[in-house]
């Protein structure tokens, strides 16, 4: 027993260690805890556990949290809280505690570590299966132990067991499909207030299990009368707890209310820790058995047919006497029988097992009358239940009675409280019923009765049956209980684990990053991708940065690093056949050592992928995709060929990070190449474009490519994945003479631009063909291939669609927006109208025109070529001629020197 | 997070695949000689049924194998996965 | 007293008037009968009666009435699409909400905050630029916002570059915005009623009669009812309805989940949407937080989805919005969403006479109830697609002139 000191609303006091807040306030003498969230009336603790739906603390102390019940926090040195009247507060700085996740696979998977879980727990144990055993209260035993009993020590032995993993402070909160089950185990709060960022405060458990066995006992419900929401008023079974497990002694005269033989129980705890319990008011019309006796023989009254019909207040607020009256089991108050003054009510109105985990998965709990309860039923394979939630709710010799509480008229119904959390009373339901709905969810909508913290956990049953003795329906007509995940309210912080930051999504990056990173490039997001963007200068912008490299580029020699793009290994005897298939253009024919630009399309014809493949050898190919689309290109290719045509024998592999490529470009990129690699023939006659050489660069094996995404004379060289950096480094070395500049992504699509070459997703969105991109040369007449059909479809082969076409504004400096409209040259109106012709893909100013340009997919476009256009801006409308989508070396003379 | 049973690597969590739409839907032997409508059905046009439905999954992050595999739409339940072009289980 | 009250800024919510709507008898046969009592359906019967006066209609619904989607949905109203056709039904149901509660008599909680929809990447700009210039020339609101201008707006937004996708600028609609969907829902079903408009619930439709190629009425649970014309309005359902008249539709139905925090002290007072990493956020008149998560990528009638979804969700939500961290996941659930291959919903004529369809909504579905309730109505009254319906048809699947709004929106919420 350790004293520690804590505070809450601001004040100090202290407590035992470990024990719940609400018992330290309570001895504290503290029964308001905060008040209610729309009336604000003040409220105590009502039950026991994660059901609490009164006693909401905010806790300031560690990494705080906004809205936890008080049964639910443990008390420790330095804990701070306050009441926290429903409505939460966030603090302004990000939660730097640690939650992590873990998974487990197990056989069997108990969820409750009360005296039927920890059976089950044995028999699995002793069947040698694989067991977990979660509960989220911080000790085994469940109401067993609450009520001061011992568990068995042979019982307590299964906890020993090596085949055994046992989680207290573990929540299930959410039950999935095929024996998925997801659990919160609070792993520090209760060893400090404080909290220590490298160990995971909460850990996420994703249990697979073959089987699942609830074991998550039942809640007890509270009665619905005027007044039931005062600080005082407890469930039994909480009030029995508080007292005669926790020792709170702040409690002097009873009352107990009751609807079944739990409150005969509860009452005698009551009555043996010294409160006077004056009355038992039971709502059925006789009770008989041992505990009847013992209760009579106590000298305890008991009051047959009646129950509590309001409750007065002190000047706190808190219970100072309650009214109890004849009443009938519809709720309807009969005759008045006496007024009682005490300071405590405890309340029993029935059981509800908790069977909201089942629920999450569509089972339909059943009423079943004699228990007074919504009882598990039809549960799936894989699924069963042991103990309270069973159903197994204890032998007793009276059955309980389906009474839910009393249904007043007037103000006083203004005051029966069905959801204390949302303040939401018998008037509202009767509201609910007087506009003409019937179903339950209406009822719930209307009145938002189960939309709070507690999500219903008290107030579910207890809406049913105060609607069944409203409407004189039986309650399996009216509905069943119906939870969602999660079973209690979960930290974000706890759901997002460590996937934050920079886990929050792989990165990835080339060999060559490292370099990057030193010439302080910034870089762009490509997927998953870190490409550098630009390199700057001196403080450069982004647009002088460009002016340079594009200089470079077209001047001299410019080198990038184009290891991101997808890479797919193809190879098989029917690898040829395969491309033509997939490809809009024919790869049979291309020769070894060989590249070719391709393009394919989706069954509907529009424009998917695009990149170079080479060939490698007869049966062997690499092709190359865009960066962002690797994955989902290698998807596509091994969908045909396993779901299609099985006949081709064809297999592809990603190697995308297996090979760095280094491009080097310029009009002095031979001169560069031919001293990186002198033994190789670098003359156009000898190594043309669109062709391969191998050759020893910097010592490495090196795949020379003549590939260029700029027009411009260019050699792409690569080399296994690991000399990525070698090669760069070389080659920044060996171009030094030259002037080299390292040119990145913006660049790269300045220089595609001015040639007209598209980028997929950039001038494509999903709705292009390669005709409306002038692609025509590249689809072949003579095969099949995927899409093929679907370029004569009506809408696919009429004319005037939308067209890749060139853009130059009037204004040479003025830059496009990318993404902006344009209208016809004749349409003043533009805005109004919108009456566009199309839109801008990409918008550059260019060194070597000396002026801005634009790529542009214009309705009809190819026919609007030489016309002038508007593109509206917001202040300005700027004028532009429609062109050819192709700015720079119209020729192509630059390509090879 | 279902947990679907690849015919190759046994039963793995559903973010190890992909999922491929409804299975046996082959592409049309001649697709010119097909009219738009049927060729809209090929492209778009899927069952959709609430109950029993043999559909396909792709392990990516596993074999990278494609398969087909029984699934109930309403319960989540699996019947029998196969592999493709082997004769498909009766519906559970 | 304990308890900070002078803190609490988020609102109660009035209550719900004293009657909402009759349980009718059925009658052996209608003018018109709708199938689905969600928000189409009941906006639909709700224009039918007031633009046409056909009141002579019942609204069937299987469950109970706007238990479906409506009740599932992240309320958010936008019209700031990127296709012609999607700007036109988005713009005109935004303009019908700005005056819908005086209209229909009822609150609504409409609540024009703003949209704001951010861009994560220099590819992602490019899009968020095209869809903000295409909503400049189609005359729907919009701004362009810096990551610093976007910050003014919501300033819990973490615009910081060292998050894994910094934000990089947002598109922002100003008349966007939220509305509380139960009460749009009744707000619609009560006035229906009041115009004489049958609401049937629990009410399943278990066959369509079609004789020579017309429809003749439903088969339900209840028995045959007679109708000149059936309009379908069921969502998820849609095709197998479709299937009891004996043609196909391109639709897929796949679980969207959402979820909500707990009630929280105001935070954040516009809309904020992230395609990129999945988040979808506006904080509701109470105070708690609302969020849509992704589809699940299967078919599924579960009204279930994985929790992985919400997971890498809420890590995502955290990342933006670092002072989310504390909240609390309260609720999550799933809907049924139907999903055409474009993205675009299907609204018009279908190969049997008089007999129509409303469907493919996906996930955009509840911005769209007013605009699709009332070109709907028209659609049936006139036996014609209406104007801002007509390239929405079920032929678009067959020409390929699809409205892919896939490309542009993702996830459409």
């Amino acid at each position: 027993m350790t004293k520690v000191n804590f505070e809450f609303d601001s004040k100090m006091y202290s407590g035992t260690k470990g024990e719940p807040l609400v018992v330290a306030l309570l001895k504290n003498g503290i029964k308001t805890v905060t008040d209610s969230t729309y009336l604000s009336r003040p409220r105590g603790v009502m039950a026991l556990g994660a059901e609490e739906p009164c006693a909401l603390v905010q806790i300031d102390s560690g990494s705080g949290e906004p809205m936890v019940p008080a049964t639910q926090v443990e008390l420790v040195e330095g804990l701070a809280a306050r009441g926290l009247a429903g409505i939460g507060d966030l603090p302004n700085v990000s939660d730097d505690a640690r939650y992590d996740k873990a998974n487990r696979h197990v056989e069997v998977l108990i969820i409750g570590s009360g005296v039927a879980g920890l059976k089950a727990a044995q028999i699995a144990v002793s069947k040698n299966q694989r067991v977990m055993l979660i509960d989220d209260a911080p000790r085994v035993g469940g109401y067993f132990v609450a009520k001061n009993n011992e568990i068995d020590p042979e019982l307590l032995a299964v906890l020993d067991s090596p085949n055994l993993l046992h989680l207290q402070r573990t929540t299930a909160i959410g039950l999935y499909d095929q024996g998925y089950v997801v659990a919160i185990e609070r792993r520090t709060d209760h060893l400090s207030a404080n909290y220590d960022p490298k160990v995971a405060r909460i850990r996420t458990w994703h249990i697979r299990a073959k089987e699942i066995i609830l074991a998550t006992g039942a809640f007890q419900r509270f009665l619905v009368f005027p007044n039931n929401d005062r600080p005082g008023i407890m469930l039994s079974h909480a009030a029995a707890t508080y007292i005669d497990k926790y020792q709170v002694q702040i409690f002097k005269k009873a009352v107990v209310v009751t609807v079944d033989d739990q409150g005969y129980e509860d009452a005698l705890r009551l009555h043996k820790n010294s409160i006077q319990v004056q009355a038992i008011v039971d709502v059925r019309s006789n009770a008989v058995g041992a505990l009847v006796d013992e209760v009579k023989k106590a000298g305890i009254e008991i009051i047959f047919d009646a129950s509590v019909t309001n409750t007065q207040a002190d000047e706190k607020g808190e219970l100072a006497q309650v009214a109890i009256s004849k009443v009938d089991l519809t709720g309807k108050v009969l005759s008045a029988v006496k007024e009682i003054s005490c300071d405590l009510l405890a309340v029993s109105g029935g059981w509800t097992p908790t069977v909201h985990l089942a629920t999450f998965i569509g089972v339909k709990p059943k009423w079943v009358k004699e228990k007074a309860a919504f009882v598990l039923q039809d549960l799936p394979k894989g699924l069963s239940a042991v103990g309270s939630v069973a159903g197994d709710l204890g032998e007793t010799e009276n059955t309980p009675a389906s009474f839910f509480g009393v249904l007043p008229e007037g103000e006083l119904a203004t005051v029966s409280f069905i959801d204390l959390q949302r303040d939401a009373t018998v008037r509202d339901l009767k509201r609910a019923t007087g506009a003409g709905l019937t179903s339950i969810e209406h009822i719930k909508r209307y009145t938002t009765i189960g939309t709070s913290h507690d999500q219903g956990k008290t107030s579910g049953t207890t809406t049913i049956g105060l609607l069944s003795q409203l409407i004189s329906k039986e309650l399996e007509e009216i509905g069943t209980l119906n939870f969602r995940p999660p079973y209690i309210p979960v930290l974000f912080s706890a759901l997002a684990g460590r996937d934050r930051g920079e886990l929050s999504d792989p990165i990835r990056t080339t060999p060559i990053h490292a370099w990057h990173l030193d010439a302080k490039a910034p870089f762009e997001d490509v997927g998953q991708w870190k490409r550098p963007w630009y390199f700057p200068q001196n403080k450069e912008e982004l647009h002088q940065a460009v002016a340079r490299e594009c200089k470079a580029a077209r001047e001299g020699v410019a080198v990038m690093d184009a290891s991101t793009l997808g890479k797919i290994d193809i190879q098989g005897p029917d690898a040829a056949e395969f491309l033509d298939r997939i490809y809009t253009n024919m790869f049979s024919t291309l020769k070894i050592n060989h590249s070719r630009y391709g393009l394919m399309c989706g069954v509907d014809g529009m424009v998917f992928d695009d990149g170079v493949t080479t060939r490698l050898g007869e049966n062997h190919f690499l092709m190359t995709t865009t960066t962002g689309g690797a994955a989902k290109v290698l998807d596509w290719l091994e969908e045909w060929l396993q779901t299609e045509w099985p006949e081709l024998k064809v297999y592809c592999s990603s190697v995308t990070e297996h090979w760095s490529t280094v491009a080097i470009v310029g009009p002095k990129s031979r001169a560069l190449m031919k001293k990186l690699a002198p033994d190789l023939d670098v003359s156009n006659e000898n190594f043309g474009f669109m062709t391969n050489q191998y050759a020893a660069v910097a010592q490495v094996p090196a795949r020379i490519a003549r590939i260029s995404f700029s027009g411009e004379l260019a050699y792409e060289i690569n080399v296994e994945g690991f000399f990525g950096l070698h090669i760069w480094n070389a080659v920044m070395d060996a171009g030094k003479e030259f002037g080299i500049t390292p040119y990145g992504t913006e660049t790269m699509h300045v220089l595609r631009a001015e040639k007209g070459f598209v980028i997929v997703g950039q001038e494509t969105d999903g709705t292009q063909t390669p005709q409306d991109l002038g692609m025509d040369w590249i689809v072949s007449k003579k095969k099949e291939f995927i899409g093929k059909r679907s370029f004569i479809r009506s809408d696919t082969s009429r004319d005037g669609r939308h067209q890749l076409v060139g853009l130059l504004p009037k204004d040479k400096l003025k830059l496009l927006p990318e993404g902006s409209y344009l209208v016809a040259k004749d349409s003043k109106q533009a805005i109004a109208d919108s009456n566009h012709i199309g839109y801008i893909t990409s918008s550059y100013h260019s060194a070597a025109l000396s002026q801005t340009f634009a790529l542009a997919l214009v309705a009809d476009g190819r026919n609007r070529v030489g016309q002038n256009a508007i593109v509206p801006l917001f202040d300005e409308q700027v004028e532009v001629v429609i062109t050819e989508p192709i700015f720079y070396d119209k020729e192509n003379t630059r390509r090879d020197g | 997070m279902l947990s679907i049973n690849c015919p190759w690597c046994g039963a793995r969590d559903e973010t190890e695949f992909h999922y491929g739409s409804q299975a046996h839907v082959a592409y049309p032997e001649n697709p010119e000689t097909l009219s738009d409508e049927a060729w809209a059905h090929y492209i778009f046009f899927r069952d959709n049924p609430k109950g029993w439905f043999q559909e396909r999954w792709v392990h990516t992050a596993g074999c990278r194998r494609w398969f087909n595999v029984w699934r109930n739409t309403v319960s989540h339940q699996f019947g029998p996965s196969y592999k493709p072009f082997t004769p498909a289980p009766a519906r559970p | 007293m304990s308890g900070p009250l002078t803190r609490r800024r988020t609102a109660e919510l009035p209550e719900h008037p004293d009657f909402l709507w009759r349980k009718p008898q059925l009658k052996k046969s209608y003018d018109v009968i709708i199938i689905g009592a969600g928000g189409h359906g009941l906006a639909t019967a709700y224009y039918l009666a007031k633009n046409f006066g056909i009141t002579n209609v019942a609204v069937l619904e299987k469950g109970w009435l706007a238990g479906g989607n409506m009740a599932r949905n992240t309320t958010i109203i936008r019209s700031n699409y990127l296709w012609d056709e999607s700007a036109g039904i988005y713009e005109h149901s935004l303009k019908l909400w700005e005056n819908l509660e005086e209209e229909v008599g009822y609150e609504m909680f409409f609540s024009q905050r703003g949209v704001m929809t951010l861009a994560h990447s220099v590819g992602d700009v490019r899009g968020k630029q095209r869809n903000f210039y295409a909503n400049k020339v189609n005359s729907i609101d919009t701004e362009w916002l810096t990551p610093e201008e976007a910050k003014k707006v919501a300033p819990i937004l973490n615009i910081s570059d060292t998050i894994r996708y910094p934000i990089m600028g947002a598109t922002y609609q100003a008349r966007g915005g939220i509305a509380k969907h139960d009460w749009v829902a009744w707000g619609y079903a009560k006035a229906a009623d009041d115009m004489g408009v049958d609401l049937i619930q629990g009410c399943e439709v278990t066959g369509i009669k079609v004789d020579n190629g017309k429809v003749q009425g439903v088969e339900t649970n209840l028995g045959f009812i007679a109708a000149n014309k059936v309009a379908l309005a069921a969502a998820g359902h849609t095709s197998t309805l479709t299937q009891m008249a004996g043609f196909r539709v391109p639709l897929q139905s796949r679980t969207l989940q959402a979820l909500v925090s707990e009630l929280l002290e105001q935070v954040l007072d516009t809309v904020i949407m992230s395609g990129a990493v999945h988040v979808y956020v506006s904080q509701a008149h109470k105070g708690e937080l609302v969020m849509g998560a992704g589809t699940d990528a299967f078919n599924s009638y579960t009204q279930r989805g994985g929790v992985h979804v919400i997971e890498h969700q809420l890590a995502a939500a955290c990342e933006l919005f670092p002072i989310f961290s504390r909240a609390h996941l309260l609720r999550t659930w799933g809907g049924v969403v139907d999903i055409a291959p474009d993205a675009s919903p299907i609204l018009g004529l279908t190969p049997v006479e008089n007999l129509y369809i409303n469907s493919g909504w996906g996930t955009g579905g509840f911005k769209a109830t007013p605009g699709s309730g009332w070109v709907y109505a028209d659609t049936i009254a006139n036996n014609a697609p209406h104007a801002l319906a007509k390239n929405y048809s079920l032929k678009r699947f067959t020409t390929g002139h699809l409205i892919d709004e896939h490309g542009a929106a993702g996830v459409a919420h």
